[in-house]
């Protein structure tokens, strides 16, 4: 986007330029503007700020984690090269919240790598190309018993993600998912043997040497997880959806009818109704508010809380909230569609808590308006 | 001329500033501790010219469900006026609006997340000069630089 901005930008001033009619200070000011134009594209990226910028909501201010995995710790940047965490950026964790940031700059890019490296102040460690042949057959085998309980049977990954404060969770820190193109075109072979062969201290994830496996075996487990990678990848997330917006019902019934049903239907699918209250409230004062535009607040505290548990961030969903609008003679049921606003979050597990809340959200103005 | 030259140079500072960013989600993280990160959000809020609606919890009765903080807000704001001038013309960004920001602790740390406003742009189609949608990004910017940059 702030490239198509600054395009935009940069023809409105062309084209004020170019209005003077005066070429000496024409020129001049052409000057003046392409050294201001020639400073940002010549000034070297700023990775810190870059990565308060686009990293730090998640990743911690210092790399300690948050709504994604910690990325200061020694034995993380030990066991990841350069070109490892180049990619990760550049393709995101399709469908794991870690987005792909494809509008940043190589330089950018670079920039944001040199400032995570900083933190441990050791150089990056190389891992050559070569592929590693192992079976795949007895790597999925030991797969099932050694890794699955945390990185899932399929290698999607533990459910929600990164590292949290505020949870219980099996986990001090989620596994990633494995069987994640982002994942799988992002990392060699030999980064994955070492990860396996080291596994990374301060986390979860264990040294299978350690734990009695052999070189051969997790051979054999870097060719399983390589298994899982889909050739035809394309660095797009695969079915983004393009739902609408908001679900909009007409009722045959008056406003306050409606309103009456709502409650009802509510309560028949096990919520619990919060409050009632116009659209305009609070932003006027008590009385003035617009009789004809009616929010109904209400929660499933049990639905809340594993939706919580998927991603922290989902108060933008929440309370659930059912409008009931009179426009002329028509009244009508608006919400919002969850599988829309779900769809923004690059968030495989919230899609599917999302399908759940948008067919609730669909009985329920079924119900109040038959 | 000065005048102008003037102007191109503000232009072309203008290119400096950091770009907004292009995600769909907006997020930022404060290192304050949740109780003054709110104070600062709601403060900067006013200032910026909107009405803080309600401040509602979504918390209540998680606790007991093994949710460790009381802490997490969503604070609904907006300005009269253009609620219901949007309401009028797009009724169907109604169910959006006021517009919120959810705003939770992590640890010693808070963290605030909402929907970027060109979304409701999309949503409300041409029935309403994007203008207004661009200001609350840039608006929105600020808030979130406020909260960041508070002590
Ligand atoms: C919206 C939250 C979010 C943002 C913003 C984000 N990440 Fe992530 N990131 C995640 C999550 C979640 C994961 C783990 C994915 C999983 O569990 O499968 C992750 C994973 C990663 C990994 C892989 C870690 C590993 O153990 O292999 C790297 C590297 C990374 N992110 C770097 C970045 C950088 C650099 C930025 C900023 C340019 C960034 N992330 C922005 C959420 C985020
Ligand atoms: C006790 C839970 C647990 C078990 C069991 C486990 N892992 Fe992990 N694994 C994790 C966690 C947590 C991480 C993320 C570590 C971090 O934050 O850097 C991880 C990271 C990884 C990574 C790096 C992923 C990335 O995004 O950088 C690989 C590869 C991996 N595990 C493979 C395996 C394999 C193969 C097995 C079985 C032999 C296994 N793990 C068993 C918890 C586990």
């Amino acid at each position: 986007m702030p490239v198509t901005d600054k395009f935009s930008r940069t023809s409105a001033i062309c084209r004020c330029v170019t209005q003077l009619d005066d070429t000496i200070e024409m020129r001049l000011t052409l000057w003046v503007f392409l050294m201001c134009l020639f400073g940002t594209v010549s000034a070297a990226p700023d990775g810190a700020q870059l990565y308060m910028t686009h990293c730090a909501t998640c990743h911690g201010d210092k790399g300690d984690g948050g709504v994604g995995v910690p990325l200061s710790l020694p034995a993380f940047l030990e066991s990841v090269d350069d070109s490892f965490l180049r990619k990760t950026i550049r393709l995101g964790r399709p469908g794991r919240v870690m987005p792909a940031f494809r509008a940043l700059g190589d330089a950018q890019v670079d920039a944001i790598v040199s400032h995570i490296r900083n933190w441990s102040g050791k150089p990056a460690p190389v891992f050559p190309d070569t592929p590693i042949k192992g079976d795949v057959q007895h790597g999925k085998e030991l797969f099932a018993s050694y890794c699955a309980a945390c990185h899932g049977e399929m290698g999607e990954g533990g459910s929600g993600t990164g590292v949290t404060f505020s949870r219980k969770r099996e986990q001090p820190i989620i596994a990633p998912a494995l069987n994640n193109p982002g994942f799988l075109a992002a990392a060699s072979d030999e980064m994955i043997r070492y990860t396996l062969q080291q596994g990374r201290a301060g986390t979860p994830m264990r040294s299978f040497l350690v734990q009695g496996l052999s070189e051969q075996d997790i051979n054999d487990l870097v060719s399983a997880i390589r298994s899982m990678e889909d050739s035809e990848f394309t660095g797009e997330r695969p079915e983004v959806t393009h739902e609408e917006a908001v679900i909009i019902v007409e009722s045959p019934y008056t406003l306050d009818e409606t309103v009456e049903n709502l409650k009802e239907s509510l309560i028949s699918q096990n919520f619990k109704l919060i409050r009632t209250d116009y659209l305009e409230h609070g932003l006027v004062e008590e009385g003035q508010e617009d009789k004809r535009q009616v929010i109904l607040h209400f929660c499933n505290f049990k639905f809340l809380f594993e939706a919580l548990a998927i991603d922290p961030r989902v108060g933008i969903f929440l309370p659930c909230r059912v409008t009931v609008v009179e426009r002329g003679d028509k009244v009508q049921v608006m919400t919002i569609n969850p599988l829309y606003l779900s769809s923004l979050f690059n968030n495989d597990d919230l899609d599917e808590a999302c399908k759940e809340m948008y067919g609730i959200y669909s009985e329920i103005i079924e119900d109040a308006t038959l | 001329m000065i005048r102008k030259l003037l102007v191109t140079v503000l232009f072309g500072l203008l290119l400096h500033l950091p770009p907004v960013s292009a995600e769909d989600v907006v997020m930022a993280r404060s290192n304050l501790p949740f109780p003054e990160a709110m104070l600062a959000l709601q403060e900067s809020i006013r200032a910026h010219g909107y009405t803080v609606a309600r401040v509602q919890r979504v918390d209540i009765g998680l606790t007991g469900m093994g949710y460790k903080t009381d802490k997490y807000r969503i604070v609904f704001a907006g300005k009269l006026e253009e609620i219901r001038k949007l309401t009028e013309l797009a009724p169907q960004l109604i169910p959006y609006l006021p517009p919120k920001i959810s705003i939770f602790a992590e640890g010693e740390q808070t963290v605030l997340v909402t929907v970027h406003p060109k979304l409701y742009a999309g949503i409300a189609g041409a029935a309403v000069d994007p203008v207004i949608f661009e200001r609350w990004a840039n608006d929105l910017q600020s808030i979130f630089h406020d909260v960041r940059m508070a002590e």
